[in-house]
């Protein structure tokens, strides 16, 4: 077990070394923060998917009052940096559109089919979830493919970019996100069930370190926790490998886009951080005396079913600007708009991902329904 | 298929396509330049982030 949990570190901590060696200290940092985020969404259970199934199947609201508690940490700190910083630090803001809530109601149903967000696929990959590893693969490529349609969505139609602060200055804009948060969590702790209202000291203690290390990732990269460039960029490379031509393409066109692809994955921020996210899951399971059981085995349809659940779910990531982690908790902790509707459209998609599920989602034994 | 397929070995293949994307990455882009490398912290940098993030167009 010693030499199990030594190799654990070394391929932690190493991959940290080899950002900083390869790329310089900024990388190193931030694979150490994604580590951070995998250690504390692994090892405490804090997720974003399974909250929202739990508040409509079992009418438990403590994992939601947990994320509302950690948007809220984040937006209490980082209005006020942000508008101190405004020539360092950049928000997570994006026009709210059709194509937008359309990608946020897909994302919200198929999550509950991959049994993941976009932090949760790397989770559920890292820890050894096979359903996760297959969402992965999926998530990838669906994002890439996002890429390539995104200017055709956006031009149905948006909204200019709105933020609160823009719209009611910092001050009191940080004042109406926290209005909104205690709304949500006002209706969420009317939809609970007594005893499962108030969250458990490990979802206290797991809201607060999410939200130091969002912070710690707005002060280190310059700009909010996201997950789903990153899982595009990686898809683009893999294209441009196989002789794909990008450059045609508007959104890879686009300089900011060419910049990174032209660059390595080790200087791209949110590759960085999903890259030590995953391996602090996998970290937190091999470190574990008992790894775990696998999943349930799902029938071939139903593993055909998640590998298309996720493609979709990459897909619509990149319509809606964000998943539950750019979109939610970055959108919605930094001012924008977008972050709210974001938070509508994905619920709403979220309920009947849940009905969809017992359709799609079914195990080889005749003992129900996928759990 | 599951049931042959454990926890450490899906995590350790999970983990082998992520290295492989960055390996096949440094193959085709090269390493970064670290002399143009940006520094540790942005806050108090004086420079503009550079990164791209999920909510940009």
């Amino acid at each position: 077990m010693i030499l199990r949990r030594a190799s654990v570190l070394l391929v932690a901590l190493g991959f940290a070394l080899f950002a900083f060696v390869m790329a310089g200290p900024r990388a190193g940092l931030l694979v150490l923060i994604g580590l951070g985020f995998g250690l504390v969404l692994e090892g405490m259970r804090f997720g974003f998917a399974g909250p929202w199934r739990m508040i409509v199947t079992d009418r438990d609201g403590r994992g939601l009052i947990a994320q509302l508690i950690a948007i809220a940490l984040v937006a209490a700190v980082a209005f006020p940096l942000l508008a101190a910083n405004s020539t360092e630090l950049v928000p997570a803001h994006a026009p709210v559109g059709f194509a937008m809530i359309l990608g946020a109601f897909v994302f919200g149903a198929m999550m509950q089919l991959v049994m993941g967000c976009g932090s949760g696929t790397l989770v559920n990959a890292g820890s050894g979830n096979l359903v996760g590893l297959i969402a992965l693969a999926g998530f990838i490529g669906g994002s890439f493919a996002g890429t390539l349609h995104l200017d055709w969505w956006t031009a149905l139609g948006a909204l200019p970019v709105l933020s609160l602060q823009g719209m009611l200055g910092p001050d009191l804009g940080l004042v109406a996100t926290l209005i909104g948060l205690a709304l949500v969590a006002g209706l969420t702790l009317a939809r609970a069930a007594p005893g499962k209202r108030m969250p458990p000291r490990r979802l206290w203690l797991a809201a607060a370190l999410i939200a130091a290390l969002a912070l710690a990732n707005l002060v280190i990269a310059g700009q909010p926790w996201g997950i789903v460039y990153g899982l595009g960029l990686w898809g683009a490379k893999i294209a441009q490998a196989g002789g794909a031509d990008l450059g045609a393409t508007a959104f890879w066109a686009a300089e900011a886009n060419a910049t990174r692809l032209a660059s390595s994955i080790l200087t791209d921020v949110t590759s960085l951080t999903n890259i030590g996210l995953l391996i602090g899951a996998f970290a937190v399971m091999r470190w574990r005396t008992d790894p775990g059981a696998q999943t349930q085995a799902l029938t071939a349809t139903s593993y055909a079913a998640v590998l298309a659940a996720a493609l979709i779910l990459g897909y619509s990531a990149r319509l809606a600007f964000g998943c539950n982690v750019g979109a939610f908790f970055s959108g919605i902790s930094t001012g924008s708009l977008h972050g709210w509707v974001w938070l509508l459209a994905a619920f709403a998609g979220s309920t009947l991902g849940l009905r969809l599920r017992p359709i799609l989602l079914r195990p080889t034994s005749t003992q129900g329904a996928y759990a | 298929m599951s049931a042959r397929l454990s926890r450490p070995l899906v995590a350790t293949l999970a983990l082998g396509i992520v290295l492989g994307i960055v390996a096949l990455d440094l193959a085709t882009a090269g390493a970064p330049d670290l002399f143009t490398a940006p520094s540790a912290i942005a806050l108090g940098s004086g420079a503009a982030p550079t990164g791209a993030h999920c909510s940009g167009n």
